[in-house]
Order: C-alpha cells, then structure tokens, then sequence
C-alpha cells in the first residue's frame, strides 16, 4: 500500500531531511519535523511565509521524496468548484448525443468528466500529492470549498454520486499571509511558518541552486541579503533573488568586472523596487564590502 | 516504528520528582525529557482516562487558551499525537509539534515562546510586554475571539457596563447622530469594484457557455434561449485610520462611534487607530453593542492622547503584508489633523505608498470645520498631491456624509485647495 510506504519514507524528521536534501532543498529541522507530522498524522500541511522562503519549493520537494506527481491548484479571486473540482465537456456531450442517434447514450460517463486538481487528486491518493497554491488569494466562498473537502476527502458529483479516496492524500497548502485564513482552516493543517534562513543556510541553498557561484561568492551574498533584508524595505528580496544575484554577479565578474562592482551593477536581480534602490544605494558599498570581509 | 497503539507509551508510569506541580518548577530538559504530575495530584475534570504523562500537555493548551490562543480540541489531540510520533527525545521535540499543530499565529509567536518556557521549564512569568524598540509596535487584536469577548463581558458585567448597555442601545433607537441610519445606507453607498465572480442575468451579458451547454444536454439537444451571465459588482473594501493622539482628543470619541458603524454595516471595512503605535481595532469593534465594542477597543488602545509620529506608524502598517493588503483598491480615509511635526519625508513616503495602492485617499482633518483652514502647513502641502480629498472630519455628520458620498466623482483634492486659495 502506498500509504505504508509513505509511513516508511517518513520514518523520522532526520529521514525526511535527508530525503528533501537529495532533492536538493535543504529544510530546517523545524519544517522537516512538520513535514513529518503531517504524513504520519494524515494532515494537511500549511506552509505560510514571506514571498520568496521557498514554500512552493518545498511542495515540489515533498512530492519528489514520495515519488508522486504534483498536481497544483494555483488560487485566484473568483476560483470556484468548475476550476478546483470537476467540470463536465459539454461539447463533447453535445456531440456524443448528436451521434448516437435513436441509441441509448450516457453522457454522464468518465470521458465526459474533465478532472480538476482535486479530483485528480482523490482519484489515485497514492500517486500524487496536492499543492494548493496562495490560498490567500482564493476568496472565503473557496475557502468554504476546501475546507469542505480536506475534512472528508469526498466530492459529490450530482449526477455521478460520490467519490471518495481509497487512502488519505498528502496535501500542502501555502499562503502569504497577505490575509487572514479561516481559523476553522489553520486548525485542521499541521501549521508551519517559513522564515528566511540564516546565513549559513542561504549559502549553502545558494551553492546548491547555483552550482556556478564559488563558495566565497555565497558567503558574500548571502551575508549581504542579511544585511539588506534588515532595512525598511517595500519588498525584502527573497531566497530565489539572492540565488539570481549571486549567479549574475558571478556572470559579470567572469566578464571582467571587479568582485565589488560586480555586486553593485547586478543589484537589478535582487531588488526590483525603484524606491527601495534609492534607498539602499547609497549604503550597499559598505555593506557589500563587509560581506566579502 | 513505535507503538502508536498506546499513544503515552514512551512516558507512562514515570513519575516526576515531588512538588514538581504543573511545569512551575522543571529540572533541566536534560535530565527529564517530560514533565508529569505527581502521582497523588488530584486529577481535573475531563481528565479521567487520559493517561497522567498527558497532562502537562492538557494543561499547557489551557495555559494558551487562558492567553486568547484559540485552540480547538482537534489540535489538542493532534498535539499529543504529534508528541507521541515524534519521541519524544528533547524539550525541543515538543516544541516544535506545539509549534505545528496548535499553531501560533507568527505575529504571536515570541509570546508563545514565551509561555512555553514558562510552562515546561518553569522560567519566570513571560515579560511579553518588553521589546522596546525604535520600531513602531504593532497591536493585532484578532487573538482574541468572540467567545472570550463574551466571558469577560459577563465577567466584568457589574453595574457600570449594564449601564452602559441601556445607554447605548437608546441611543441607537433615538438614532440621535444619525449612526444608525449611516450604518444602514453604507454597503450600498461605497464604491462598487467589478468582482471576478459571474451572476446570472437575463440582459446584458455574456454568454454563459457552461449552463446554456447544460440546459442544452438536460433538453435533449433542442436549444433553449441562451443563458447570460456577467461579473458581479461588490462594494470595496473600505479602511478607517483614525488618529488618537492628543491633538485629537475632542473627536476620537466620536469617530471611534462612528467605525463602530462602518464595521456594523460594511462587510469588509477595517479600522486602525494610530498615534505612536498602530492597533488594529476591527474585531473589536464587531461586537453589535456600541457600549461594549468601544469598552472593548479602548482598552486595546495604548497610545490614547498621545504624541503622533503618522509617519513612522503609516509605514508599520503598509509593512505588514495583510495589513498593506487591506488598502489594496480600497477607500482609505484617514481621520487627522495631520500635524506632522518636524520632519514629514516619512508621512509623504507613506501617504504616497498609500495613495499608489488605494481606491481612493481621503484626510479629513478636524481643522477643515473652521472656514479659514488652509492647507497651509509643510506637511500637508507636502501631500496634498496625493490625496484625492481633504474634507472636514469636524463632526459626524460631515464625516458620515462624506463616506456615503465615496462613490460619486469629486475633483482631485489639490484642485479644490488651490482654487479657494
């Protein structure tokens, strides 16, 4: 059963951040222990952070150590049930009733059916894993929706009856905070908060995902996004900005450019607000320089 | 694997060195992985068939309740669960399946912290209230839920606030201010924005090619009338920053009263009262009584007749994400006699942030009831480009006015300004 596996591969937080490492993300101890929880408590997880920690990255990751296929459901204002869980073709039903004539026809058979996300989902639990995408952008009739679905992992299909799934499929939710989700919601998810990474761990993600970048570069990049991140910004720059700073300073260096100018000519990548450039500007010689220190 | 069939197994039967009473004095997590009640310690209600190890568990999920956490049952037993699964081998085991499943909103994640250490190590009382910093502080009151807001109504329910209760609710039948009526023509009189939802229509629309498709099959082929369909209209978002410091002091009564009617009859109206710090006064002010919500939110409020500093604190609100988001496509009116003292290159950015994401910004100062007020000081002059109307907040009534007027067009508000001046 795909579900005992799933007990087996998530044998302990250490196995599962191991396992997420070999999928190159490299996870807390904190994340990987609610990833844990989450498989082994049949929960959903919710992932919620800043734009830019990672957290459809660690969906991704979640369902390659399973060995499933990942099936998004990407949220937006005025989402509804014909986009998350099933839609009938009518056009194809149209056809079909045009074509059997004096025959008998059921046109609510399975090739009428178009799956959505969910419903793929509950159709093979074993093989595949949910993501749905910053639900804070769905509005609270969706919410509704899903959480519906997640308390009993059952859609009704009026014309069909309901479907259930055999086992308890692994969902991850994510969201930016940029609302508040249902409490209802939040209490019936293993929870996690994805904060940036230290140092460290920002040069360590940055030399996986950039195999470019020198070991010093990283150092130097990641001690700088610190640094940057601590100021006022509109839009701190996340883990994937960093990641592209460090690639394209290296990039310019192999062109000729010296290390801090490097730097500072490929500021564009990590900080794409006119109002925070100004303001970081006249301080990020310094701080580059104290970085490459 | 371990034995999930007895969900205490791992700590069942350990007994914990005496008067070690309910986390207040804990050895070193090294020496004792868990805390346990002593075995002769009475047992509370709901307790008996829980095994003894769980109960510091129990108990600390209470602790977090009694502190406005909301936790539901379900996340109690997943807490225990979790611990089970987990070991467990360290303090910090425990500390992160509380951290996942009874799941602490980050904004109140240190005073968690906090409570923990207190609870499973036997710290002293968590100083919550410390972390003074330069930074603007920011007060959230969504911890609190209706349930608790009504416990301590009845807790606190002496003669005074049943006073208050009559007082209030006649004044809402005499309609004396012209609140009630405010509240009443409010979600039909803020602007309307296009949802991304459709509704059924029978003029004036699209085809709605999924039901006309639908009727089309249930007709066996034959074709009805088409279906049309068109996208809703839904009222916007409508944002309240109201000014308490001490230069406002005669009008913040009557404007607190008034958000009370924005939130009453608005669905999605937030309010924030702001003068060195910003709070976040909406669910607050969701309690139907007037006398009680206000009680209520003046209580939230730290920073009553203070100083101001609306730039530094404008800025802490556009900084969190959900609260920035609140001013997305939103009316935001902000009740001010916006004297900004000293420099006010902050107040500009921020005014200008906001106008960038708002519907529409509107300042209505006190000081605009006098006929000869001018936009005259550095600050306002600074962000009177900005602002889409700078009206007179003197009264309720101008004010009630004026946000029912949201909706229609007015000229810029600079326009205005310079043709009296």
């Amino acid at each position: 059963m795909a579900l005992t596996d799933a007990v087996e591969i998530a044998a302990s937080p250490e196995a599962i951040a191991a396992r997420l490492a070999a999928s190159r993300y490299l996870a807390d101890e904190s994340l990987a222990t609610a990833i844990f929880l989450a498989i082994r408590l049949g929960k959903p997880l919710l992932l919620e952070g800043a734009p830019g920690v990672g957290k459809t990255e660690a969906a991704k990751a979640v369902a390659e150590l399973l060995g499933r296929e990942l099936v998004r459901l990407q949220c937006y204002e005025g989402i509804d049930a014909a986009h998350a869980l099933y839609e009938w073709n009518y056009q194809r039903q149209l056809l079909a009733i045009r074509h059997a004539g004096e025959h008998e026809i059921d046109i609510y058979d399975d090739r009428f059916l178009i799956a959505r996300p969910l419903l793929q989902v509950l159709r093979a639990p074993d093989q595949r894993v949910l993501l749905v995408d910053e639900i804070d952008r769905s509005d609270h009739e969706f919410e509704a929706l899903l959480l519906e679905f997640l308390s009993d992992f059952q859609i009704s299909i009026p014309e069909r009856g309901t479907i259930r799934a055999a086992t308890q499929p692994i969902v991850i939710l994510t969201s930016n905070r940029t609302r508040e989700l249902a409490e209802a919601l939040r209490r019936r998810c293993v929870y996690h908060w994805i904060g940036y990474p230290d140092a460290a761990r920002e040069a360590e993600i940055i030399m996986l995902r950039a195999s470019d970048v020198a070991e010093a570069t990283a150092r130097a990049v990641a001690n700088a996004v610190q640094e940057i991140r601590a100021r006022p910004l509109a839009k701190p720059p996340g883990i994937a900005e960093a990641v592209e700073w460090a690639n394209a300073a290296t990039i310019l260096e192999k062109g000729g450019c010296q290390w801090p100018e490097a730097f500072r000519r490929a500021i564009g990548v990590l900080i794409k607000d006119e109002e925070d450039l100004t303001a970081i500007a006249p301080g990020l010689g310094k701080i580059v320089e104290e970085a490459l220190a | 694997m371990r034995d999930l069939n007895n969900p205490f197994s791992p700590f069942t039967g350990r007994r914990c060195p005496e008067g070690a009473d309910e986390g207040q004095r804990q050895p070193p997590m090294s020496a004792l992985p868990l805390t346990c009640l002593p075995a002769s310690s009475p047992r509370k209600r709901g307790e008996e068939g829980l095994p003894q190890a769980a109960a510091p568990f129990l108990g600390f999920a209470r602790l977090l309740r009694r502190h406005a956490f909301a936790i539901a049952p379900e996340q109690i037993t997943s807490f225990m669960q979790a611990v089970t699964l987990l070991g467990p081998r360290s303090m910090n085991d425990i500390r992160e399946a509380a951290l996942a499943t009874l799941a602490p909103s980050p904004d109140r994640r240190s005073e968690f912290e906090a409570h923990f250490r207190a609870y499973f190590y036997g710290d002293a009382k968590p100083s919550i209230e410390g972390e003074e910093d330069e930074e603007t502080r920011i007060k959230d009151d969504r911890g609190t839920r209706e349930e608790e807001k009504q416990t301590t109504r009845r807790e606190k329910g002496g003669e005074l606030s049943s006073a208050l209760e009559q007082l209030s609710s006649r004044d809402f039948q005499r309609d004396i201010d012209g609140l009630g009526q405010f509240r009443r023509k409010l979600a039909s009189a803020l602007p309307p924005r296009r949802s991304f939802r459709t509704t059924r229509t029978r003029s004036r629309g699209t085809l709605d090619l999924r039901r006309s498709l639908s009727e089309i099959v249930s007709a066996d082929g034959d074709i009805p009338s088409p279906q049309l369909r068109r996208r809703q209209t839904v009222p916007r978002k409508l944002l309240l920053l109201i000014d308490v410091s001490g230069s406002m002091k005669l009008h913040t009564a009557d404007y607190l009263k008034l958000a009370h009617a924005t939130v009453q009859g608005a669905d999605r109206a937030e309010i924030f009262t702001f003068g060195t710090r910003l709070t976040r006064v909406t669910s607050a002010l969701r309690i139907r009584d007037r006398g009680q919500a206000l009680a209520r939110a003046a209580l939230l409020v730290d920073d009553w007749d203070g100083g101001t500093r609306m730039g530094p604190t404008l800025l802490a609100l556009l900084s969190v994400p959900r609260f920035s988001a609140f001013a997305r496509g939103a009316c935001v009116v902000i009740l001010s006699d916006a004297l900004e003292r000293g420099d006010h290159a902050a107040f500009q950015t921020a005014m200008r942030r906001l106008s960038d994401r708002a519907f529409r910004l509107s300042l209505a100062t006190p000081l605009a009831g006098d006929p000869r007020f001018r936009p005259a000081t550095d600050a306002l002059r600074a962000i009177l480009p900005v602002l889409d109307d700078l009206v007179d907040g003197s009264s309720v009534r101008s004010l009630s006015d004026f946000i029912l007027a949201l909706a229609r067009h007015a000229p810029a508000a600079e326009a205005i300004w310079k043709r009296v001046s």
